[in-house]
C-alpha cells in the first residue's frame, strides 16, 4: 500500500523548525518524535490514548501524541518535555516535581509534566480536588498522585501570588 | 494543602527523568535496527497447523517474518519462563497470546501493518480448564515455605473456642500494568551480544541470554539503568527477550522490539486469582485458640506459580494451634508471576478481613483484638522476632486517624447521602535478601563515585546509595555520583522482593567502609585530601554483602522471624443509592527497619496504599472461561487508580532498627505499602454498610449485588 503522502513534513518542535522527509501517513506524532526526530521524552505507554504518557503541547493545547497523526500536525507548534527547561534551568513545574518527589519510575513523568503545565494554564488548578480531576487522564502506576497534586498546587499558588507573572513562568517556551 | 517539601534527599536521577533525557529501553536509538512486532496465538489451546506469512513478507518495508522453524534452539537458564515458540514447533498452543511469529520491518507502522497480515490455522482446540473447575494440586518443587504447616491441634482449639468465625475470601486476577511496556533492543557483534532491556535484574537476563545462545557470560552485556515500572512483571526472563536476541542473530541485524499494551496482558505474568478460607477460634477475651488458613491460586497448565497467601498467618498472631495449607490449580492461562505485593498482598486481605469479622463477633475493638493477640515469639516456629514494632504502628496510627471517635455499629456514621465507614487492618511483608557487590571510588578532588550493577525501578535506589555512601565517607550526598544499570559494573541481584536497600545498600556500605579504612591508612581524614592519593589520583574499594549462611534461597532468615509490619486505617464514603465506594482518607504507620531516605520512602508507602486501593476497588482482569483469555487487555477495561481515586494519605514510619537483617538496620518497604489497605477498605465498607464483602475488587456491581447500598 502507498504510505507516503508528500515528500516532507514540517513541524516546529520546541521552537525549532524540523523536517521529516518521506513521512509514513500512518505515523503518529508520538512515533515521529521518537523515531524520526530523536525526541524520546514523550513515552508510549499504551498507544491508544488511555494513559497520557505521550502528552505534548500542540499549538498550546495538551494532546495525546499517540492519537495525533504526524501529518495532521503539519506546520504546527509542538512542545515536548525536552522543551520545558531553558538553558539547563528546570521549569518551575519540573522543580516542584523534584521537591515534592512527584515521580518514581519516571516513565509517565514527561506526560504528567506537560499536562500539569497545561492544567495550571487552563485555570484548572484552583484546588486539590480540581487538580485531581483534571490530571486524571495521566496514569501513574507508581501512584505518585498525592505528590503530583501537591506539586501542581504549589506552582499554581505561587503563580497566583504573583499575578504579573504568567502561571507557566520559570522558564521554558510552554 | 501542605506545600512544604518533605525531608530527605531529592532524587539524584530526578533531573534526567524530568527533562526526558533518562533513557528507557524503547528509547534506544534504532541505528539501523529492524522494528519487531510479535504475532500471538488467538486461541488458548490446541495446535498450530499452518502459518500463512506470504502476505506479511511481501508487505512494504518488511525484512523478515520469523517463525519457530527459523529460530535456534535456546536452552533455558534459571527463572526463565517457558519459551512457547520452541514448543510450538510441535504446534502446541499453551495460552492465548503465545508468540507464533515475529515480523521485522523498517519502522513501527510497517511492522504493525504486516503483523496484521499473518494468518494462522489451528486444530484440536478444546474447552479451557478454568480456575473454578480445576482440582487443587501441590507444587512440584515449592519455591516458598512448605505448602502445609501445622502447630498444635486446630480441631481441639476450635471446639474449645468461645467464638468461631469462618469465611471464604477471593482476590481477582490482576495485571502489573507498569506504564512502560516491556521492550528489548538486541545487537550482535560477532559472538558478542549487547542488549538494552527493561528488566528487574540485568544479571539474570545476562545469564539467560548466555545460556540460551551458548556464549560466555562475559560476551553478553545487558544495559538497563531505568525501568519504567515493573512491579514484578520484569523480574523473571520472558520469551520476548530471548526472541528479540534470536531474531537479531538470525537476521544479522539489530532488532528493537516493544510489546504492545495488549501483549503486556499475556506476555509477562499476572497476579493470579486466589480463593482462601480463614477459620478463627477465640476465647471470651478474644485470644485466639485456633487459626486455620487455606488458599488456592490459579497456575498455568505447566507452571507451578504459588501465591504464599497463607504464610503470614504463621507469624502474625499468637495461637496455640495453627494450620495453613497452600494449593495451586493448573488452568489454561498465561504464566502468572509475583506482583506487588506477592503472597502477603492477597493473603493479608483474607486474614485481616477475618480478624475484623472476629472483632465484630466478639464485640472487641479491632485494634484491641490485634493487641491482645500480639505474640512474644514467632507463633509457628518459636523463633525470636528480629524486630517487630506492630504494636507501635497500631497505637500511633489509630491515634493519628482519630479511631477513638468511631462508633462501631455498622451504618452508624453518615454524612448526607453518604455512609461513612472506618476500617483498619494490620500489614506485614516477608523479608527477602539477595547478595550484591559495589565499588566506591574517590578522586583527589573529593569526587565520590559509586558503581553497582543494579537498576532503578522507581524506588529511589540511587538516592539511597548516595545517602549511604555519603554517611560513611562524611561527604555531601549531592556530590556522590551513582552509576548503575550495566552488567559491566559490580554485580547485584534482582530489584524485587523489597530487597534492594538491604542487598545493594549493604554492599555500598561495606565498600564505602573499606574505602574509609584505606583513606585512614593513608593518613587522610575528612574529604580534603587533594593530592594525597598518590600517583593514581584516586582510591577505590569493592565489597559485597549477602545474607548470612543458613538463610534460605530467597535470603530469608532461619534464625529469626524477620518481617516488616504496619497498620492501615481507612475512611470510605459509600453512596447509599449508587453503591459507589470512595476512599476519603488513609492513615498508615509502618515499621520496616531503619529508613534511609525519608523522602522517597514515603513515596513508596503512598504508592503502595494506592495499590491497595486498586486491589480493593478497581483491579479485576476478567477471564473469559469459554474463550480462555483475559477480556480487557487494555487500560480502559483493566482499571488502575487514577489521580482522582487517591485522597490525602497520611503515612509515617515508627522508629525501628533490625540489627539482624543487615548492617544498616534497614529492611524492605516497597511491597509492605501494598499490604493491608485492601482489608482496611473492605472492613470500612462493612462498617459503612453492614455488609461483608469478601471478594475484591468491590465494584459498584458487587456492592449493589451484596445489598450493601440501600
Amino acid at each position: 500500500m502507498g504510505t507516503s503522502l508528500q515528500p516532507t513534513l514540517y513541524l516546529t518542535v520546541n521552537g525549532e523548525k524540523r523536517e521529516v522527509p518521506a513521512p509514513d501517513v500512518r505515523a503518529t506524532l508520538l512515533d515521529t518524535l521518537r523515531e524520526r526526530l530523536g525526541l524520546t521524552g514523550a513515552k508510549k505507554g499504551c498507544d491508544r490514548g488511555e494513559c497520557g504518557a505521550c502528552t505534548v503541547h500542540l499549538d498550546g493545547r495538551r494532546v495525546l501524541s499517540c492519537l495525533t497523526l504526524a501529518v495532521a500536525a503539519q506546520d504546527a507548534d509542538v512542545v515536548t518535555v525536552e522543551g520545558l527547561a531553558t538553558d539547563g534551568e528546570l521549569h518551575a513545574m519540573q522543580r516542584a516535581f523534584l521537591d515534592h518527589d512527584a515521580f518514581q519510575c519516571g516513565f509517565c513523568t514527561p506526560g504528567q509534566l506537560m499536562s500539569a503545565v497545561a492544567c495550571v494554564r487552563e485555570g484548572r488548578a484552583g484546588s486539590p480536588d480540581e487538580i485531581r480531576e483534571w490530571m486524571s487522564g495521566n496514569l501513574c502506576r507508581c501512584a505518585a498522585y498525592p505528590q503530583i497534586t501537591a506539586a501542581i498546587a504549589d506552582v499554581a499558588e505561587r503563580a497566583a501570588e504573583n499575578e504579573s507573572t504568567p502561571a507557566e513562568s520559570g522558564g521554558g517556551r510552554s | 494543602m501542605n506545600t512544604a517539601s518533605p525531608a530527605g534527599l531529592r532524587r539524584p536521577d530526578g533531573p534526567a527523568k524530568l527533562t526526558g533525557t533518562a533513557r528507557y529501553a524503547a528509547d534506544t536509538p534504532a541505528h539501523g535496527a529492524a522494528y519487531a512486532i510479535l504475532v500471538g496465538a488467538t486461541v488458548p489451546t490446541g495446535r498450530l497447523t499452518a502459518l500463512h506469512t506470504e502476505a506479511a513478507r511481501g508487505a512494504p518495508g518488511v525484512s523478515a517474518v520469523l517463525t519457530a522453524e527459523d529460530l535456534p534452539d535456546m536452552p533455558l537458564g534459571p527463572l526463565v519462563q517457558p519459551l512457547p515458540m520452541r514448543r510450538s514447533r510441535n504446534g502446541a498452543i499453551d495460552y492465548e497470546g503465545q508468540p507464533i511469529a515475529i515480523v521485522l520491518a523498517d519502522g513501527w507502522e510497517r511492522a504493525r501493518y504486516a503483523a496484521g497480515l499473518v494468518r494462522a490455522d489451528y486444530a484440536d482446540t478444546r474447552r479451557p480448564v478454568v480456575f473454578d473447575e480445576a482440582p487443587d494440586a501441590v507444587e512440584r518443587e515449592p519455591l516458598l515455605s512448605p505448602p502445609d504447616e501445622t502447630k498444635g491441634d486446630v480441631a481441639a482449639g476450635l471446639a474449645a473456642a468461645h467464638t468461631v468465625v469462618s469465611a471464604t475470601y477471593t482476590t481477582a486476577d490482576r495485571h502489573h500494568s507498569p506504564m512502560e511496556p516491556s521492550a528489548t533492543y538486541a545487537r550482535w557483534d560477532g559472538d558478542r551480544l549487547t542488549v538494552h532491556d527493561s528488566v528487574q535484574s540485568i544479571g539474570l537476563t545476562q545469564l539467560a541470554l548466555s545460556t540460551a545462545f551458548g556464549v560466555p557470560f562475559e560476551s553478553v552485556r545487558v544495559i538497563c539503568p531505568f525501568i519504567g515500572g515493573g512491579f514484578g512483571c520484569k523480574g523473571y526472563v520472558w520469551p520476548h527477550q530471548l526472541l528479540t536476541a534470536a531474531a537479531a542473530k538470525v537476521t544479522g541485524r539489530p532488532v528493537k522490539l516493544a510489546l504492545t499494551r495488549t501483549q503486556m496482558f499475556t506476555s509477562c505474568g499476572h497476579q493470579p486469582t486466589t480463593r482462601q478460607t480463614v477459620t478463627l477460634g477465640a476465647d471470651a477475651r478474644g485470644r485466639l485458640t485456633a487459626l486455620r488458613h487455606t488458599s488456592a491460586n490459579a497456575a498455568s497448565l505447566h507452571g507451578d506459580h504459588a501465591e504464599g497467601a497463607t504464610e503470614a498467618s504463621t507469624w502474625m498472631y499468637a495461637s496455640p494451634a495453627i494450620e495453613v495449607r497452600r494449593r495451586i490449580r493448573h488452568t489454561d492461562r498465561p504464566e502468572p508471576t509475583p506482583m506487588r505485593a506477592p503472597h502477603q498482598g492477597p493473603g493479608m486481605f483474607a486474614l485481616e478481613s477475618a480478624m475484623d469479622e472476629l472483632a465484630y463477633a466478639t464485640g472487641i475493638d479491632p485494634v484491641e483484638l490485634r493487641l491482645r493477640n500480639e505474640p512474644e515469639t514467632d507463633p509457628l516456629t518459636g523463633r525470636p522476632f528480629s524486630s517487630r514494632e506492630l504494636r507501635a504502628c497500631l497505637l500511633r496510627a489509630a491515634d493519628r486517624f482519630g479511631w477513638r471517635d468511631r462508633t462501631p455499629e455498622p451504618r452508624s456514621m453518615r454524612d448526607g447521602d453518604e455512609l461513612i465507614g472506618w476500617g483498619m487492618a494490620a500489614a506485614t511483608m516477608d523479608t527477602f535478601r539477595f547478595a550484591a557487590t559495589a565499588r566506591v571510588r574517590v578522586d583527589a578532588d573529593g569526587h565520590v563515585r559509586v558503581e553497582c550493577g543494579t537498576q532503578e525501578i522507581g524506588t529511589g535506589l540511587p538516592g539511597v546509595i548516595a545517602t549511604i555512601a555519603s554517611d560513611v565517607l562524611g561527604t555531601d550526598p549531592d556530590a556522590v555520583e551513582v552509576r548503575f544499570g550495566d552488567t559491566e559494573l559490580p554485580p547485584a541481584w534482582m530489584t524485587a522482593g523489597s530487597s534492594a536497600t538491604m542487598g545493594v545498600g549493604s554492599a555500598v556500605y561495606a565498600a564505602a567502609t573499606e574505602l574509609k579504612e584505606k583513606l585512614k591508612e593513608l593518613g587522610v581524614s575528612g574529604m580534603g585530601f587533594a593530592g594525597s592519593l598518590g600517583a593514581a589520583g584516586f582510591l577505590e574499594a569493592e565489597a559485597g554483602w549477602g545474607p548470612e549462611e543458613g538463610s534460605d534461597l530467597a535470603g530469608r532468615s532461619r534464625t529469626y522471624s524477620m518481617h516488616t509490619y504496619g497498620a492501615v486505617f481507612a475512611e470510605v464514603r459509600v453512596d447509599d443509592e449508587l453503591g459507589l465506594v470512595r476512599v476519603a482518607r488513609c492513615t498508615a504507620g509502618y515499621a520496616a527497619g531503619r529508613i534511609i531516605n525519608p523522602l522517597t520512602a514515603r513515596s513508596q508507602m503512598t504508592g503502595g496504599l494506592a495499590w491497595g486501593i486498586g486491589q480493593a476497588l478497581l483491579e479485576n482482569s476478567r477471564f473469559d472461561g469459554y474463550f480462555g483469555r483475559f477480556v480487557s487487555k487494555n487500560l480502559a477495561g483493566y482499571t488502575v487508580p487514577v489521580n482522582a481515586d487517591i485522597p490525602e494519605l497520611d503515612v509515617f514510619f515508627v522508629d525501628d532498627h533490625d540489627p539482624h537483617a543487615g548492617p544498616l538496620g534497614a529492611k524492605g518497604i516497597g511491597e509492605l505499602g501494598a499490604v493491608g489497605a485492601g482489608a482496611a477498605i473492605a472492613n470500612a465498607v462493612f462498617h459503612a454498610t453492614g455488609k461483608r464483602l469478601r471478594d475484591v475488587p468491590m465494584g459498584i456491581a458487587e456492592v449493589m449485588a451484596a445489598g450493601a447500598a440501600r
